[in-house]
């Protein structure tokens, strides 16, 4: 873990700081999620570091127990678009012919709908729950993936070695997670980077839609719409998700981008 | 004579490296090379890859490509240090007076303009001749070069000349501006034998009708010889031996030279046919899928245990597709193959794993045949754990055996195929196939992309490895000399066809059919005068043309 670079380290310091934050929420907040312990929109002071939100809420122990939600549904969308848009790309890719055709055509039936509506439609005829929030955001977002993974498989599966693999007699299930996966980490993990982000502003934006996350349920979207309000009275209580989003995003990439300089060296990626 | 055209003195180069894990630094690639160069006379810098040759070449323009640095030295191109001439002289210098001829021409022509236009830019550009001039000259040149209309060969695309045809435009294209010094970088390594020739011997009819200077860089001994006066041979970015052509040709003074001169060293008995072919190839006829013209024609080959079948031909020829048929990837359209006394499957999900394990294959670019995220012992382990069901310290121990065989040693076990050399990649690609113990392996111009010592080395092992090992081999190959060294029956394609097949001694002895006779005498011999005689005697053109 030595000649981390600089840029890594501070990305690695403020994500592990959020997640942290988010696993230890109960621990950390001075207050309760929802407990209402002061006046409407109190400026910062001792008491309450933030100030308080547009009911009397503390903001910090909202934007705390915000965060774990925002993050544990981007997070769990994108272990799930990664994981089913990858093991398709891939097939796709080993499979060709008309497995392929077919697979990529429906991607791209999917895709031309824009996301945000499809997301709307679907959630306004089915119950807004956590788990189907991350179902729908990781299904639409695993198109994107998909097209990733099998562009990147469709370069790999063509190197001799995959043929050698091939004329050894191997299986599809070999050939896909012992020759193309691993060789087709470092663009996958850069662009998981991205996607974790698109997804925390994606959960964010259906939140202040009011169709995510579900009042009194905080995530970092639904404090926005609730102090939207206070903007207009010169209150920056609605600002202070914004900076949350703004700072993990930076972070997270910035650990993407070391990660992915690591895995394309020379030495295999392991050194 | 009065002052060389070109003056090197003491020429240093540097780069900088950034080798995983450790902090980038400062390297030096060439270390003080010096040499003279005389108007109207062509210099061969030789040497293998990672020698320094291009690099040097690139100096000549005041050039280093990529993370190069020019460190330290001089040169001198028409009495002045263009070393430390200003972005201005440069510019005049660069296409003016200094030109430039790549590997691949393919590669460095524009394909969306027409090759006149192309050729006559520097010109131009260089304010040398006006555009009509420069058109009048290259359509001169373009004769000169034997290209065939050369009024109107510039009005077409680059795609639409052929390889040797467009390496050749590419020389018009340097000589265009009138230059005092041309740089050819390998310029004929990309192309067939047959069609080398003929690019050769334009490039040096040019060179001497002209008199420009030129500096002409290769890996092979042989084609430097044809072409140049002097030779300058490197090693590692240092001299190791600079004289005239005549002298190090026939009277090579350092240990590395000789070695070069005296490559392909290997004597191979032919053997008789015995027994039953382990594989014979009937009526074979294929093309590939949504095309409508078939690549190999009714194909019958034999290949019997224990011994090499070398398949020789050009590009195009058809021999790395018999390989696919053979290993299954491309289901002929007709006839079968035997195989060990059985009928192979037309495709490979047919095909048991018996078949498989006893059917192996060692590639052309060893780079790209080993996953470069497993380490050795992965790649050599999987066959054993595949087909023998091998594991832990029974496999180990038989990893182990097997890069004994091979020369390499228990050390490699761990590495991953970036920390090998060239010449190791293929040795580990040998052993996994070797893994399978397997009755036969097809090689596929396994020694092409590596240096001619190397590569002597790989023969070496594989002529071994046939006694120990009782395997035979299917070589496919281009290079006739390779056939020469190792082979035991020869098969020469030509488009599709097996033109010529038998033991080697018959094959390689007159009377030749006119394919075969071009296809022998185009391999560059290391003699000089060998070029022109062998353009006086020839009897068919070249496919390049």
């Amino acid at each position: 873990m030595k000649n981390i670079p600089i840029s890594a380290m501070i990305g690695l310091f403020f994500t592990a700081l959020y997640f942290l934050v988010a696993i230890f929420a109960p621990l950390i907040s001075p207050y309760g999620m929802a407990e209402i312990v002061g006046d409407v929109w109190e400026p910062a002071s001792a008491e309450f570091l933030l100030g308080t939100d547009n009911i009397g809420r503390d903001l910090l122990s909202r934007m705390i127990y915000g965060g774990r939600t925002t993050i544990f549904i981007a997070t769990a969308a994108t272990v799930l678009s990664f994981t089913l848009g990858s093991v398709l790309g891939f097939f796709a890719a080993v499979a060709g012919g008309w497995v392929d055709q077919v697979l990529s055509r429906f991607v791209d039936l999917i895709m031309s709908i824009p996301t945000l509506i499809f997301a709307l439609v679907v959630l306004s005829v089915t119950p807004v729950t956590v788990p189907m929030l991350i179902i729908v955001m990781g299904l639409l977002d695993s198109t994107r993936v998909y097209r990733l993974a099998r562009a990147v498989a469709v370069d790999i599966e063509v190197m001799d070695y995959v043929e050698a693999a091939r004329l050894r007699g191997e299986k599809t299930a070999w050939i896909i997670f012992r020759e193309i996966l691993p060789n087709a980490l470092s663009p996958l993990v850069a662009e998981m980077g991205l996607r974790f982000i698109f997804m925390v502003l994606f959960v964010s934006t259906l939140s202040f839609l009011g169709l995510g996350v579900q009042p009194p349920e905080a995530d970092w979207g639904g404090i926005v719409k609730e102090n939207k309000d206070g903007i207009v009275y010169g209150i920056p209580a609605a600002l202070a998700p914004a900076f949350a989003i703004a700072t993990l995003a930076i972070s997270v990439n910035l650990v993407a981008d070391w990660v992915l300089n690591r895995t394309t060296s020379l030495k295999g990626g392991r050194g | 004579m009065s002052d060389p055209q070109l003056k090197v003195r003491d020429l240093k180069i540097g780069a900088t490296v950034y080798p995983p894990g450790e902090k980038p630094h400062d390297i030096e690639i060439v270390h003080g090379v010096s040499f003279d160069l005389e108007k109207g006379k062509v210099l061969g810098l030789i040497g293998e890859s990672g020698a320094g040759k291009s690099t040097i070449g690139l100096a000549a323009m005041a050039y280093g490509r990529g993370g190069v640095k020019i460190t330290g030295g001089e040169v001198w191109i028409n009495g002045r240090d263009v070393l430390k001439s200003g972005t201005g002289d440069i510019r005049k210098l660069r296409g003016g007076e200094v030109t430039y001829v790549s590997q691949s021409a393919a590669a460095s022509f524009n394909p969306a303009k027409k090759i006149l236009d192309q050729v006559v830019e520097a010109a131009v550009e260089q304010k040398k001749f006006s555009r009509k001039d420069a058109e009048a000259r290259a359509k001169v040149l373009f004769d000169k070069l034997g290209l065939p209309d050369p009024e109107n060969i510039g009005d077409r695309f680059p795609h639409q000349v052929s390889g040797g045809q467009l390496q050749r435009c590419m020389t018009a294209l340097a000589l265009c501006p009138e230059p005092d010094l041309v740089v050819f970088d390998e310029p004929t390594t990309a192309l067939d034998v047959t069609t080398q020739i003929d690019v050769l011997m334009a490039i040096k009819e040019a060179i001497r009708e002209t008199g420009v200077a030129a500096l002409y860089i290769t890996h092979d001994l042989a084609v430097v010889a044809q072409v140049s006066d002097d030779i300058m041979v490197l090693r590692h970015g240092n001299t190791v031996e600079y004289g005239s052509v005549d002298q190090i040709i026939n009277d090579p003074q350092e240990e590395y030279t000789q070695a070069l001169v005296s490559v392909r060293s290997i004597e191979h008995e032919e053997k008789e046919p015995t027994a039953e072919p382990v594989l014979s190839v009937r009526n074979i006829t294929a093309r590939y899928k949504g095309t409508q013209f078939d690549v190999l024609h009714n194909v019958n080959v034999d290949l019997y245990p224990g011994q090499t079948l070398a398949v020789v031909g050009e590009s195009g020829s058809g021999k790395s597709t018999l390989a696919r048929v053979i290993t299954g990837l491309l289901p002929p359209r007709e006839g079968e193959i035997e195989f060990a006394g059985r009928v192979l499957s037309p495709d490979l999900d047919g095909r048991s794993r018996e078949d498989l394990r006893e059917l192996q294959m060692i590639y052309q670019m060893a780079d790209v045949a080993m996953n470069p995220r497993q380490t050795v012992g992965t790649i050599i382990g999987r066959p054993l754990e595949f087909y023998f069901g091998m594991k832990g310290a029974e496999k180990r121990k038989r990893i182990i055996e097997l890069l004994d065989e091979i020369e390499l040693g228990e050390g490699f076990i761990d590495r991953y195929p970036a920390e090998l050399s060239g010449g190791q990649k293929q040795r580990v690609c040998i052993a996994r196939a070797l893994a399978a113990k397997p009755k036969m392996i097809i090689c596929d111009e396994v020694t092409s992309a590596l240096d001619p010592l190397v590569a002597d080395g790989i023969l070496k092992l594989l002529l071994e490895l046939q006694k120990i090992e009782d395997v035979a081999f299917l070589f496919i190959t281009h290079d006739l000399a390779t056939v020469r060294a190792i082979s035991d029956n020869i098969a020469v394609m030509y488009q599709g066809k097996v033109q010529r097949y038998g033991g080697k001694t018959k094959v390689l002895s007159p009377p030749f059919d006119d394919y075969t006779d071009l296809l022998l005498s185009s391999v560059p011999e290391m003699r000089l005068g060998w070029l022109e005689e062998v353009i006086a005697n020839r009897k068919m053109e070249s496919a390049g043309n």
